[in-house]
């Protein structure tokens, strides 16, 4: 149910506020909000610069309460989940994170997410995009309960090599033994908070989920304790750079939604992806596993791949191709960038069979705005290594205090 | 594990008995397991009173000629009671109306003009019929598919229908997608002709006279009378559940292996392939493959489990149409009940209660809100006429069809079934006077308790419904269409198949030949 106020329609006031609303319009300098998922967020707080760099050397805080999140529980939860992703479900732990994705029939991915097992028989999946109608479909012949919660829990992530420092500022004792992808309740001064250390960066860092009405009493304390860390709200833009050197995919950016494309060939399989990883044949039955099979034996017809560009101008929606003639196009760039971090031109770009292979090198088309005059570059681009960006903190547990 | 079988095929109807006969005919080792104690399904004949039994299919005019002939169950016991019954349509008004397939009838009685258009009509309607029987004899054909087989299926029905000739071929595109009423008012003026054509249109399904696509239901009956042969409408000696006898006799005979009382749970899965069943007593057996006779819902979502599935299909099985809305009224009657202005002769064959098309679809209405109509259209048959055998001496079955009957009541069927069977009954003494007083039991079967009997999700005598949507290479829904399923080693067999139900077995017939091209 989303009712955007008491009394205002919402023909009036067509997007939601988050619960952290009041505080980002304080720290907004520069007024630059975009939508996301039906809630008007901050694109950028300051200079898209200064953001990135606090995720990459400081904490930053990110609203992620527009983050479209789902409670699934009852006695077939497991079973359910294990049939709608295709990774093997059995194997996550309560109390542990995944990252999965989901298909249709034809083994075409419908979306991507995390997955949290809360407890054996409930768990909550958050994904980019709304896809009720899919789970409940799913849920026919199951003893679930598929719901949306997306408006009773507010979320943030705190991410950045300082984030686990700020915490222990925060007043969040023994968060040091929690590792990538764990997950658990915690309470501070009689606020209760989940924490998974998870995130969209690549980097240290972590996700507190929580009640709506403790939201503004945490960012305070958050902002409290990271003082001294150079804590940083930060927007959409900045963490897209980070999610590109970190080599993560963003649904209607680097894939369209099978649920979604109308062309024939627009939508994605998990091996096109790159996801083979997340495909476990062995997990028991999932909704595309057939399929999946027959197009794993047939090989992928196109890949999407890291791009390492010659020159430092983001190939943004640029084509590719075979030669610096471009006379033979073979894929397409869905996200580009210039790394601040890596000091590289990258890409990820979607590249037609056999093109793809690590190594392989090919041509991109950049166009250049020079001052309202449009000129084209050939650039050579190779194949390379995802992610992009992955220093050893991510990982390493106990966290550093830095 | 006892035994191994090539083939299980679950659930004893004519389908699944048919399946089994073929594929035990070509060698396979077949099993075939029917829930209940008697054989036949919704084609049994049952006791519904002591001495007296009743087929809730009653009428044999769909069966292929040729599947007769392979089987050889004339020689297994399939004997015909009567055959090329007449249809007598009642009356309150006026005479009824006697109708044959071909010739005029009685018609000239009520319109000399529907009398001299009628024969060229039915000439035409049975070209059609015949251009489109041929679809029936096999799989439907794939679309979008690079397979051969599926391109000249396609190729032959664009052809057949090409050959019939410029006006033919217009006039069946004209009319394909209309409804009954229109068509029939277009062309004929007598309102108990209309009224008993437009009947048949709309027996057996969610539709009244006045819904998009009854021609098509109406052609696609002929074209099934078409590939029958020239009995019409016939009746087997000892009741439809002779029928399944014989064909159960010819599987026998050709080594299959057939249990009572054998009520499946699950379809077992092994590596993602069926790989046999187990029963409700616990007891499990192995086969290369798994053929389900069962309605396509049960089959997927009770025998197997969605968790098998895909959610795309699974979905469409959800979906998929299959409320029944007819009821079954069996009476066992002292005597045999005096229809006004009815020749003995005429008993013997059938009686339509259907006087006019507004009568018709005023039977309908209701339906659409969960009442059974005040004023149903029915179908009758008097069994005992042609084969006494199947009452006492002297004695005599009533068998009706009632239409409309919704699958779910606003009052419940606990209370409509008696209300329903008084409404029935009422209906039939305004044309039977003195009916009341000769019945000694009844049986009222309402789609309830026709899905309770016969395991029949949704009780509709199709499995599912036969409308535009759910036809040929859309049948029951795509991704199983072709008796194929997304499981191998899962097939499909039943009237939920192309080319649907009735007491056809060509679904039976067409799934045997899927089948029987994978290895065992």
């Amino acid at each position: 149910m989303i009712i955007a106020n008491d009394t205002q329609p919402m023909f009036r006031k067509p997007l939601l506020e988050t619960p952290f609303h009041a505080r980002a319009r304080e720290l907004s300098q520069i007024d630059s909000y975009i939508p996301w998922a039906g809630y008007t967020t901050v694109d950028v707080f300051t200079t898209v610069e200064q953001e990135y760099f606090a995720i990459r050397n400081a904490t930053t805080l990110y609203d992620l309460t527009p983050m479209v999140k789902y409670r699934i529980a009852g006695p077939d939860a497991e079973r359910y989940l294990n049939r709608l992703v295709t990774r093997d479900v059995r194997k996550l732990k309560p109390g542990r994170v995944a990252y999965c994705v989901w298909c249709n029939d034809d083994g075409r991915v419908v979306s991507d997410g995390t997955l949290f097992r809360l407890a054996e028989t409930e768990f909550r999946l958050c994904a980019g995009e709304r896809h009720l109608d899919w789970l409940l479909d799913s849920a026919i012949g199951f003893d679930v309960s598929v719901e949306e919660v997306t408006e009773t829990i507010a979320a943030l992530s705190l991410q950045g090599p300082t984030s686990y420092a700020v915490l222990k500022n925060f007043g969040m004792g023994g968060i040091e033994t929690l590792k990538p992808f764990g997950l658990r309740v915690v309470e501070v001064d009689g606020i209760q908070l989940t924490i998974s250390r998870t995130g969209f960066t690549g980097d240290l860092g972590y996700e507190l989920w929580m009640d709506p009405a403790h939201a503004l009493a945490v960012w305070d304390r958050l902002m409290a304790a990271g003082k001294t860390r150079g804590i940083r709200a930060i927007g959409s833009q900045a963490l897209n750079i980070a999610r590109i050197e970190a080599g993560f995919i963003m649904p209607e950016i680097d894939f369209v939604s099978a649920e979604h494309t109308i062309r024939v060939a627009r939508d994605r399989s998990p091996f096109e992806l790159g996801l083979d990883w997340l495909v476990d044949f062995e997990s028991g039955h999932f909704t595309g596993r057939r399929a999946l099979l027959a197009e794993k034996s047939a090989g992928p017809r196109c890949r999407l791949v890291g791009l390492d560009i010659e020159g430092n101008k983001p190939a943004h929606n640029a084509l590719v191709y075979t030669n610096r003639k471009g006379n033979r196009e073979i894929g397409a760039v869905t996200s580009a960038i210039w790394s601040p971090t890596c000091k590289r031109n990258l890409a990820l770009a979607l590249i037609d069979a056999p093109h793809f292979t690590l190594g392989a090198s090919v041509w991109v088309e950049i166009y250049l705005n020079r001052e309202l005059k449009w000129e084209r570059r050939m650039s050579e681009a190779r194949v390379v290594e995802k992610p992009f960006f992955a220093p050893d903190r991510r990982k390493i547990t106990p966290p550093a205090e830095r | 594990m006892a035994q191994n079988f090539d083939n299980i095929v679950i659930g004893g109807g004519h389908n699944g008995l048919i399946c089994a006969a073929y594929l035990a005919r070509s060698g396979r080792k077949v099993l075939v397991l029917e829930a209940a104690d008697r054989l036949g399904g919704t084609a049994a004949t049952r006791q519904f009173a002591p001495g007296y039994r009743a087929s809730c299919a009653h009428l044999l005019h769909l069966m292929p000629r040729a599947l007769i002939e392979e089987l050889n169950l004339a020689q297994h016991g399939l004997a015909l009671a009567a055959s090329s019954m007449p249809t007598t349509a009642l009356s309150l008004v006026g005479k009824p109306l006697r109708l044959d397939a071909i010739g005029p009838g009685s018609i000239a009685d009520h319109s000399s003009a529907d009398a001299a258009s009628y024969p060229a009509f039915r000439a035409r309607l049975a070209r059609f019929a015949a251009a489109l029987q041929p679809i029936m004899a096999g799989k439907a054909p794939r679309l979008g598919s690079d397979g051969w087989s599926d391109r000249l299926a396609l190729l032959g029905m664009g052809w057949r229908v090409r050959k019939l000739g410029r006006a033919d071929m217009r006039e069946l595109l004209r009319i394909l997608g209309m409804n009954i009423y229109d068509l029939l008012e277009d062309q004929f003026e007598s309102p108990l002709l209309k009224g008993a054509l437009g009947f048949d249109a709309v027996l057996g399904s969610n539709f009244g006279p006045r819904s998009p696509g009854t021609v098509l239901t109406w052609i696609y009956r002929l074209a099934a009378e078409a590939g029958a042969g020239d009995t019409g409408l016939a009746q087997p000696v000892g009741g439809m559940g002779a029928l399944a006898d014989a064909v159960a006799k010819a599987a026998e005979a050709a080594g299959a292996t057939i249990r009572t009382g054998a009520k499946v749970d699950r379809i077992l899965i092994e590596n993602d392939r069926a790989s046999g069943v187990r029963l409700v007593s616990g007891e499990v057996i192995a086969a290369g493959s798994v053929i389900s006779n069962a309605d396509p819902r049960s089959t997927f979502l009770k025998l197997l489990g969605a968790e098998y599935l895909d959610t795309g299909f699974v979905r469409r099985v959800q979906h998929m149409r299959a409320r029944g809305l007819v009821a079954k009224l069996h009476l066992a009657l002292d005597d045999l009940p005096d229809f006004t202005g009815v020749d003995k002769a005429a008993l013997g064959g059938r009686l339509l209660i259907a006087p006019t098309l507004d009568y018709l679809e005023r039977a309908y209405n209701p339906s659409k809100y969960r009442e059974f109509s005040e004023s149903p259209a029915l179908e009758i048959t008097l069994p005992t006429v042609n084969d006494p055998g199947l009452a006492p001496p002297g004695k005599h079955v009533l068998s009706a069809i009632i239409q409309y009957a919704p699958y779910t009541l606003d009052a419940g069927w606990d209370t409509g079934r008696d209300a329903l069977a008084e409404r029935a009954i009422a209906t039939i003494e305004r044309y039977a006077p003195g009916l009341r007083s000769v019945i000694s039991a009844r049986e009222l079967l309402s789609p309830v308790d026709i899905e309770r009997e016969f395991n029949l999700t949704g009780g509709h005598w199709h499995h599912a419904e036969l409308a535009f949507d759910q036809f040929m290479m859309v049948r029951p829904v795509p991704g199983a269409a072709q008796y194929q399923t997304p499981v191998a080693g899962l097939y499909l067999c039943g009237a939920g198949c192309h080319p649907g139900g009735g007491v056809m077995g060509s679904a039976g017939r067409n799934a045997a030949r899927q089948v029987l091209k994978q290895a065992a």
